[in-house]
């Protein structure tokens, strides 16, 4: 590779960058090859005489070192050279990287994404048609949006109060079941038991928070935890009401403030009124702002109750309780209010979620949903609306893309399904964002009132809160 | 015959400390411990490491419930609080006790004027209803916020900190931080202030400001201030009356001169054996009858 007759001062680099990237590669191969020669390239079965015999898997063996050699080679011979360059050129302007005047779309980031989202169902219907906008709207939307509210409403126990809940899934299970149940026994309307879930969620984040008041971090989260298995084991074995593990099912659908309905035999149906051809994607749509407008209501009661005293004692709660109590704040009462609130948006979130399955059952409501729900709080930053909505849109829709992700079976083989992975990658995901971004997406806070200047502040003053 | 002067001394007490004992286990940490501060004066707590200073604090802001005794704070309009039985949040919120820590803690991630707000809690808490009437955006609550800043801006310019107001708490410097965490309990509006340490770490310009701000909080508001402090330059300038305490007990009682010269004072802080303190004692009194003043070991206020 290395040319002799070049000049020696410039492109004398640009060779041995290649040359060193080969060669890094070849080794990179090499020890891919004799890491996943066992690991990946040998298979055992059972033969059709109940053997075990084993035989090599070479095409995907060669994929995996195929993989790490090309890695390595573009790693080294183009993404760190180009790292360094703007590493250097950062350096030699001598500006620090902080000025205040962000692009438009930074700016009106909120805006954009707010429009993005109202016109995202007639978008998408566009796109795919009203069968097709299925996917789109329910798989994609919908989904996320639950978690966007969900995680908005653990943000006020764990991002704001700094109150550790790992079972905060129980909540929503309240709420999903307190609709499910009171509207197939009492034929309640999804409007009335809309609040009154999140009424009954609240009321049980209240119980909840009196055992737990005394206790601090690592206990409170370990008390949390088991509330959310109690509730679900309530669940699965007072089967009288609620059925056990066969769930409650045929939850009526939410209407459209009882004027026009979606169940098809209804004489009021939505797509019969409008002589419009029967789809169950109309329901989705409609279920898709009114998760929109619980998402913005959230926000909306944040942003009102972080300027109000109540918000800034949960925000001062968590950085010192004993300062907090020095200074005449009834921390047993922030604590139980900060508890009530972030359940009752669990509530509200059970209620929709049940309306919208149609069917409820203790499944859904396991540990590892609380664990994704504190993952995507504290992915997005504690604290930060944006950055758990961002964080919500990337792990929820990221798991949800991963189903869609077909053409990987033909790199893996047939028998390969990407969504078994989709823990695996969250988790991986959680451990780069971390390792890049400790404080999360977005790391500061904006303050709730200012004299002069409204400044961030930066992540590395604000405390996680003890419990 | 120390315990005596308590009684000689009472214009118009507002916190009256009777007979307060803590045990931890089997350590004695104060032991019959009395004394009374006078409303509107400076009062300072002082003596060796380990004498029970913090202790004391503890047990009249509610942090500690005392073993036994009596803590009574009289208020302005006569209201009295026995503070040993009041649950620490409302010894501030109601009998309007604030207190400072000997390590600082402020709200490090708020910012300066939060730090401000957030000790307006319980009055903001009043005008917005509990924050149902706030949430609709009621005009009470708008009246009541402004006027909480308002109150920061006063203490933030007593305190010198307002070109720092929105910059986060944990971002100042020590000086500024001990400063702020004053400033954060003034805005609890208290009748008695307790500061534990306010000078420690400070260098002797920031202390000469402190010094200014503390008589500026006793003139202003007509605060009472009950301080714990090692720096003898701040408690012998500023203080009306100096209690010292060692091992749990108190030894000295009267004003800073008094109490400077108290043969059990030089003692305890310069170490003298047990056996020695009689000789000690009996020296002074003689330097103190040739000279012609008649001071015995009894504090008697001038």
């Amino acid at each position: 590779m290395a040319n002799i007759s070049s000049p020696v001062s410039e492109p004398h680099a640009e060779p041995s960058v290649l040359a060193r990237a080969l060669k890094e590669a070849f080794f990179a191969g090499l020890v891919s090859l004799g890491l996943f020669c066992l690991f990946v390239g040998v298979e055992t079965y059972q033969n059709i005489n109940n053997e075990l015999v084993w035989r090599m898997r070479w095409g995907l063996l060669a994929v995996f070192v195929g993989v790490a050699a090309v890695g390595r080679f573009l790693n080294v011979a183009f993404i760190r050279p180009a790292l360094d360059k703007r590493k250097l050129a950062k350096a030699k302007s001598g500006i620090l990287d902080v000025s205040e005047d962000k692009g438009f779309f930074h700016r009106h980031f909120l805006k954009i994404a707010l429009i993005a989202l109202l016109i995202y169902p007639p978008v998408s219907v566009m796109l795919r048609g009203v069968q097709g906008s299925l996917l789109l709207v329910d798989n994609f939307g919908i989904q996320i949006l639950i978690y966007v509210m969900l995680a908005w409403g653990l943000n006020i126990v764990v991002g704001l109060a700094g109150l550790l809940d790992l079972g905060y899934v129980a909540f929503y299970a309240v709420g999903a079941y307190s609709y499910a149940l009171l509207s197939t026994h009492f034929g309640l309307s999804f409007w009335v038991l809309l609040p009154l879930a999140g009424i009954f969620a609240a009321l049980w984040g209240i119980i909840l928070g009196f055992p737990v008041l005394r206790l601090r971090g690592d206990y409170l989260a370990i008390v949390t935890l088991a509330f959310g298995e109690i509730i679900r084991l309530v669940l699965i074995n007072w089967t009288e009401v609620t059925k056990g593990t066969f769930g409650v099912s045929g939850i009526a659908k939410a209407s459209i403030f009882g004027i026009w309905s979606f169940d098809v035999g209804s004489p009021s149906n939505f797509a019969k009124s409008f002589g419009l051809p029967m789809s169950s994607a109309y329901y989705k749509i409609f279920l898709f702002y009114v998760i929109l407008f619980l998402c913005m209501l959230t926000a909306y009661v944040t942003i009102r109750l972080r300027r109000m005293p109540i918000g800034r004692a949960w925000e001062a709660l968590r950085e010192d309780e004993i300062a907090c109590r020095s200074l005449g704040i009834n921390t047993v009462t922030t604590k139980l209010t900060a508890f009530a609130t972030g359940a009752m948006f669990g509530g509200f979130a059970g209620s929709f979620f049940a309306a919208r399955q149609g069917f409820v059952s203790p499944e859904s409501f396991v540990f590892i949903e609380s664990a994704v729900i504190l993952a995507i709080v504290v992915l997005g930053g504690m604290g930060s609306l944006t950055g758990i909505a961002i964080a919500a849109v990337v792990m929820v829709g990221g798991t949800e893309l991963l189903r869609e992700m077909n053409f990987l079976k033909a790199i893996f083989g047939p028998d390969f399904t990407p969504e078994l992975y989709r823990m695996l990658i969250f988790g991986l995901a959680m451990v780069v964002v971390m390792l890049f971004k400790p404080r999360g997406f977005v790391g500061s806070r904006a303050p709730s009132a200012f004299l002069h200047t409204q400044k961030n502040v930066s992540g590395s003053f604000t405390k996680e809160g003890h419990g | 015959m120390v315990t005596g002067t308590a009684t000689t001394m009472s214009k118009d007490p507002i916190l009256k400390v009777e007979h307060l004992s803590m045990r931890f286990g089997g350590l004695m940490a104060i032991n019959d411990f009395s004394f009374e501060a006078t409303r509107g004066e400076i009062t300072a707590l002082i003596g060796p490491n380990g004498a029970g200073k913090t202790t004391v604090f503890n047990c009249i802001t509610g942090f500690y419930k005392p073993t036994m005794g009596m803590i009574t704070m009289r208020q302005k309009g006569g209201k009295e609080f026995l503070l040993e039985r009041l649950p620490d949040f409302e010894i501030t919120k109601r009998a309007k006790v604030a207190r400072t820590f000997q390590n600082i803690r402020l709200f490090s991630g708020l910012t300066v004027l939060e730090n401000l707000l957030v000790a307006q809690h319980n009055a903001l808490m009043r005008a917005s209803g509990y924050t149902i009437l706030g949430l609709f955006g009621f005009p009470a609550y708008k009246k009541a916020s402004l006027a909480s800043i308002e109150l920061a801006k006063y203490w933030l310019d007593k305190a010198s900190l307002t070109d720092r107001a929105d910059d986060p708490a944990g971002d100042l410097p020590y000086g500024a931080q001990r400063r702020l965490e004053i400033a954060r309990a003034m805005c609890t509006q208290p009748e008695l202030l307790c500061l534990d340490e306010p000078a420690a770490g400070l260098n002797p310009r920031e202390s000469l400001a402190l010094n200014t701000l503390l008589r500026d909080i006793r003139t202003d508001t007509g605060t009472s201030i009950l301080l714990i402090e090692h720096d003898m330059s701040v408690v012998m300038e500023i203080s009306d009356h100096v209690v010292v305490l060692e091992y749990g007990q108190k030894i000295s009682d009267g004003n800073p001169q008094f109490v400077q010269n108290d043969p059990k004072v030089i003692a305890a802080y310069l170490g003298v054996e047990d056996d020695e303190v009689d000789e000690v004692i009996a020296e002074v009194e003689q330097v103190a009858a040739t000279v012609g003043h008649g001071t015995g070991s009894t504090g008697e206020r001038p």
